[in-house]
């Protein structure tokens, strides 16, 4: 399979008479010229934009939960915003309990040298589920992992939502939430009896999209393992 | 030196139940060959890495102590030099990487984070002293030590080997963890050495 590569230039889509890309100085903390997508956004979805918000020169725009998926697409996809790359996934609980938890996405316009703060709200006592952007970006799959891991955030859609940094048989939830005591819900006797019991040898199953891809090049041995259905990491 | 001793003397040394003078000769050759031929099996997941590298390189060269081949399979290795904080998710890794090794085999805990968890690292995710997983012989403080700190370590090590004795089977005794929890330290004390300046309070980690 040959996928043909077209180099992407960075401000390649700006108009000629652009200014050159620079550092910039002395940017106020609030306010300022919020990102041009923030008003696009606003004027193609005028129901899922909540606020717009500019910190540090950084657009922040907090959008609704069901339409999160329609709106990154439409991002990606506009010849006006072309936002190509996907820098980040991550959350951010707050210790005030009526407030909601924020899913955040960092989007970044390559060609046109836009960064954009996307969030989503989600409400205590709402199951936290947020759709998944992997349709649209494929980096985003160890991404909403990780921030599945270490929150609990459950991405709809996503095709292999599993545990990234915690082992797979991790039991004592999800350690970044604020009600996550520091050293762990259980004693650490306990805790270094449920390590010790996994297997470091049995880390892959055929489950994996990427050793079945790999299969035919697998050792003998491994793939005779695999095809009597051994499970692993169990 | 013993080797000038007169017959008598060993003899008189036999008849009090010491060991014979054969056997201290030959544990004395064994334990100078192994001591001056170590080879380390580095374990590193830190900084203590990078330190441990300085150690091997040429300025501070681990080789002046027989330890010239690093052995980076634990089948060949001597010692094993946990070099880091240990994950619980690296902890049945370096459980394995101990249970591979041949006998006789030491280890030594490089730095806070292996001794004991470092104090920082007192979180869900990090193993509270490589004690809890594999025996230890040598502790080297620091954070990371200096690579002189490893070296006497090293030395302290080797001091320990020449101390030993063939006779003394218990020295080679593997020891088996509790086939069903996997520990070879009962809970209690885990716990107790896993707590907040555990290691402080209870200087007694690697003699149980």
């Amino acid at each position: 399979m040959s996928t043909s590569f077209t180099p992407v230039v960075a401000g390649s889509a700006l108009p000629a008479d652009a200014p050159a890309a620079a550092t910039p100085k002395s940017i106020s903390h609030r306010g300022g010229s919020p990102n041009p997508t923030a008003a696009a956004l606003q004027a193609r979805f005028p129901n899922s934009v909540r606020s717009v918000t500019v910190v540090w020169g950084e657009t922040t725009v907090i959008v609704d939960r069901g339409q999160l998926l329609e709106t990154v697409r439409w991002l990606h996809d506009d010849p006006s915003q072309r936002y190509d790359f996907l820098a980040d996934v991550t959350a951010v609980e707050f210790r005030d309990l009526e407030q909601p938890i924020e899913v955040v996405w960092h989007l970044r316009s390559l060609p046109y040298r836009r960064f954009l703060r996307l969030k989503v709200l989600l409400e205590k006592g709402t199951p936290l589920e947020v759709a998944s952007v992997w349709s649209v970006y494929k980096s985003a799959d160890w991404l909403e992992r990780e921030c599945y891991d270490m929150f609990g955030i459950r991405f709809t859609g996503h095709p292999d939502l599993r545990r990234l940094l915690m082992w797979e048989q991790y039991k004592e939830g999800y350690p970044l939430r604020k009600d996550f005591p520091l050293r762990g819900r259980f004693s650490r006797s306990e805790q270094l009896r449920q390590a010790l019991a996994a297997n470091p040898e049995a880390r892959y199953s055929k489950e994996e999209l990427t050793i079945a891809q790999a299969f035919e090049d697998l050792p003998d041995d491994m793939r005779r393992r695999l095809s009597a259905g051994e499970k692993t990491g169990e | 030196m013993g080797l000038s001793r007169r017959p008598d003397a060993a003899l008189a040394q036999l008849s009090s139940g010491g060991d014979p003078w054969v056997t201290t000769r030959l544990d004395f050759v064994v334990n100078w060959a192994r001591a001056n031929s170590l080879w380390p099996m580095p374990f590193g997941t830190a900084c203590c890495a990078i330190e441990f590298m300085a150690t091997a390189a040429s300025r501070f060269d681990l080789a002046r102590f027989g330890m010239e081949r690093q052995s980076f399979s634990p089948r060949q290795a001597d010692v094993l030099i946990c070099a880091g904080r240990v994950p619980f998710k690296l902890a049945p890794v370096l459980r394995r990487i101990w249970q591979q090794m041949p006998q006789p085999k030491w280890c030594i805990s490089m730095g806070s984070c292996a001794s004991s968890g470092n104090g920082i690292f007192d979180n869900y995710a990090v193993v509270q002293g490589i004690d809890t997983i594999i025996p230890v012989d040598v502790y080297v403080p620091g954070c990371p030590p200096r690579p002189e700190g490893l070296l006497y370590g090293i030395m302290l090590l080797q001091k320990k080997v020449m101390n030993e004795r063939a006779a003394d089977k218990s020295l080679r005794n593997e020891m088996e963890p509790d086939p069903r929890s996997q520990l070879y330290i009962p809970p209690p004390v885990i716990d107790e050495i896993s707590e907040p300046f555990g290691n402080s309070v209870h200087q007694t980690r690697s003699g149980l």
